[in-house]
């Protein structure tokens, strides 16, 4: 394992610094993009609040699989997977949550309007922090693990239902028009597609450290125990 | 066939091995005696026979078959730290409903039986919560051998018990096992545990230290195995 | 067959220690009252606004005052370890938990049916003009509360601060089918009739119940054999 973790940790820098490279760029060529007619250089939030809850949304499905692989194999792999794609994405969510909530600010003159992506993302952000408190409040790594999975099996579930309904009681409000009629030019498109390139590498460079250190984790979590049976 | 069979089971609680390759094997009408210090694996092996939990790796047969399987429940009985009755319910209460619970083709018979066996049939009314200790646990005996098992999995059978209960339990299991039953067991009270054992296994660190027949010198002198093979 | 009495043996067993002890419901009970009394003070009690919303008060009143059945729900099998004596006999996990569910379903609605004619008296509102449709979304929302949370409770029974966790895991995930309860009510309470603009709620509420009983049937055995 040991040698092997060293080719690991190149391509681990290696993409690090790919993912560097190019959110540096982005943020350049964004910056210098012209300013949207109606809303102004708000507008250009889109181009992080968008790939970023598209990629919390791949975090999930991630979290969802590895917690039906863990059932199936009871491979303490996928637990670390589970988690740490979890809270990567988490903390994904929260940057959509927090960029919407800025761009609402500005356009509608309220940090938070109700409006139904984002009450659904808020919801889902509470279904996956839900989650890991129970992993915090669980002692025993197997049961820890088999609950957590059951958990974010139950979430998963819940989320389409979750949007499903949150849009289907907006309706039924006033309801801001949503993006303000802002129009997205079509040469802007590639910026935003090498944005959302960038954002998933991010969240797989994160997750990688985060299951390194789940398994680094439980292997000293299994030595304090054999150095408690001595 | 053996009545229980354990072979190369490895349980795991993250990754620390709690069972490291264990493999017992214990022959219908014989008593195994699970010995060794608080953390040895003791109950963490009982709770796998019993169905309670899966190992990690390794198979488990009782009576051929799997423990999980509902045909196996049926033939294991099950003493374990707690009483497992309810307080809020009456004696006869309890004993019925883990009676319908095993399908047992007349609960109440059987649940009456059992009270006048353990002596607890002028209580059967009363709630388990004005039970003395004594009464608790041989009510808990009762609930074990209710659905007449064919393997009984004792977990520190003696340890809280009082002189009667001991009393009650030591006959039973001796009627069991000239019945064909077989037992395992984990014990401290090493002499009590060892009259009645035909065959005894010594678990340190979650692997087996020792196991075979019981000689008159394990009797003899109960820390004779500790001495041999040491305490871990 | 044999599953069907299995889970009602559970029932009946949990339905029977408590009404013994009525440790659950006096509490539950208690608590809804007291909550029902606190709104009056935190919204005018004859507004017509208030009237408006009750609908999304009682079902918050439901959630609240469930928790603390449902928190006992598998808590009760701790002492004594009795729990490891029902995964011991031969039942299934799926026969053991839609038993303790079916259970906790009598004592929740319970509690709802003594709650609904108090609410109606407090705050003035005809709750019974549409009686049979308002015991069909009692029942159906009633269920979603049951199920999740006494799948949760069988989660959090062994675990640290059981008594926060339960609320935590269980009002997130229940937030479409609460959302969907209160607005029917909430109509019902008014004197709309289901139309074609609200059934989409119902179809959501049976469909939410179907879904996660289903998923919940599946995997207890996972969670209660570890």
């Amino acid at each position: 394992m040991n040698e092997k973790s060293g080719w690991g940790d190149y391509i681990l820098y290696l993409l690090g610094a790919v993912v560097i490279i190019i959110l540096v760029r982005d943020i350049y060529v964004i910056a210098r993009l012209p300013q949207e007619a109606q809303q102004g250089a708000i507008f250009k939030i889109i181009f992080f609040h968008v790939p970023v809850a598209i990629t919390a949304m791949i975090a999930a499905a991630v979290a969802l699989v590895a917690s039906v692989l863990f059932l199936i194999t009871r491979n303490f792999r996928y637990d670390a997977l589970a988690v740490a794609v979890t809270e990567v994405g988490l903390a994904f969510l929260a940057a959509n949550l927090i960029t919407g909530s800025i761009w609402g600010r500005i356009i509608w003159g309220q940090w938070w309007a109700w409006d139904a992506r984002l009450t659904s993302a808020l919801v889902c952000w509470i279904l996956y922090a839900a989650y890991l408190m129970l992993r915090r409040a669980v002692e025993e790594p197997t049961q820890r693990a088999t609950f957590a999975a059951v958990w974010s099996i139950f979430s998963f579930i819940d989320v389409p239902i979750v949007i499903f309904s949150i849009k289907w009681w907006r309706t039924q409000h006033p309801q801001p028009v949503f993006w303000g009629g802002g129009s997205f030019p079509p040469d802007w498109k590639a910026v935003f597609l090498w944005n959302m390139l960038a954002m998933v590498l991010l969240a797989i460079v994160m997750t990688v450290v985060r299951v390194r250190q789940e398994n680094a984790q439980r292997e000293l979590d299994s030595l304090r125990r054999t150095a408690h049976a001595m | 066939m053996n009545a229980v069979a354990v072979d190369g089971v490895w349980k795991f609680y993250g990754d620390y091995p709690a069972l490291r390759d264990v493999k017992l094997e214990a022959a219908a009408g014989t008593c195994l005696a699970l010995i060794g210090r608080n953390g040895a694996g003791k109950t963490t092996l009982l709770r796998i026979l019993g169905g309670f939990s899966r190992p990690g790796r390794g198979s488990v047969r009782i009576c051929g078959a799997a423990p999980r399987d509902t045909a196996t429940r049926r033939r294991i009985g099950f003493i374990g730290h707690g009483i497992s009755v309810y307080d809020e319910l009456s004696a006869i209460e309890n004993l019925t409903l883990f009676a319908r619970l095993y399908g047992l083709r007349e609960p109440r018979k059987a649940a009456t039986e059992w009270l006048e066996r353990t002596g607890l049939d002028r209580v059967a009314g009363g709630l388990v919560r004005e039970f003395s200790r004594g009464m608790r646990q041989r009510l808990a005996v009762a609930r074990a051998f209710l659905h007449d098992p064919s393997v009984l999995l004792l977990d520190e059978p003696f340890t809280a018990l009082d002189d009667r209960a001991i009393a009650v339990l030591q006959r039973l299991l001796r009627e069991g096992l000239a019945e064909g039953k077989t037992i395992v067991m984990s014990t401290h009270q090493l002499r009590e545990a060892l009259e009645l054992a035909t065959d005894v296994a010594l678990l340190n660190r979650g692997k087996v230290a020792f196991s075979g027949p019981r000689t008159p010198e394990m009797v003899a002198d109960p820390g004779f195995l500790y001495a041999r093979y040491g305490e871990g | 067959m044999d599953f069907f009495r299995q889970v009602m043996v559970i029932a009946a067993k949990d339905l029977r220690a408590e009404l013994r002890t009525k440790e659950a419901i006096n509490g539950s009970l208690a608590f809804a009252l007291v909550i029902l009394l606190l709104f009056a003070f935190a919204f005018d009690p004859t507004g017509d606004t208030t009237r408006e919303i009750s609908g999304g008060l009682l079902w918050i009143v439901f959630a609240f005052a469930g928790t603390l059945i449902l928190n006992r729900s598998f808590a009760r099998e701790l002492p004594n370890d009795c729990l490891d004596a029902l995964i011991a006999a031969p039942i299934s996990g799926a026969a053991l938990f839609l038993g303790k569910a079916i259970a906790n379903y009598c004592l929740l609605l319970a509690v709802e049916l003594v709650s609904l004619p108090v609410f109606g008296i407090f705050y003035n509102v005809r709750w019974t003009q549409r009686f049979p449709e308002l015991m069909l979304v009692l029942l159906l929302g009633t269920w979603a509360l049951t199920v999740l949370g006494t799948m949760t409770s069988a989660l959090t029974v062994n675990i640290r601060l059981r008594e926060v966790m339960l609320p935590l895991l269980t009002y997130p995930i229940l937030v479409p089918a609460l959302m969907g309860a209160m607005r029917l009510t909430m109509e019902l309470i008014a004197g709309t009739p289901i139309n074609s603009e609200n059934v989409m709620w119902l179809k959501m509420l049976i469909g939410f119940d179907v879904i996660y009983t289903a998923v919940s049937l599946v995997l207890v055995e996972t969670i209660l054999v570890g």
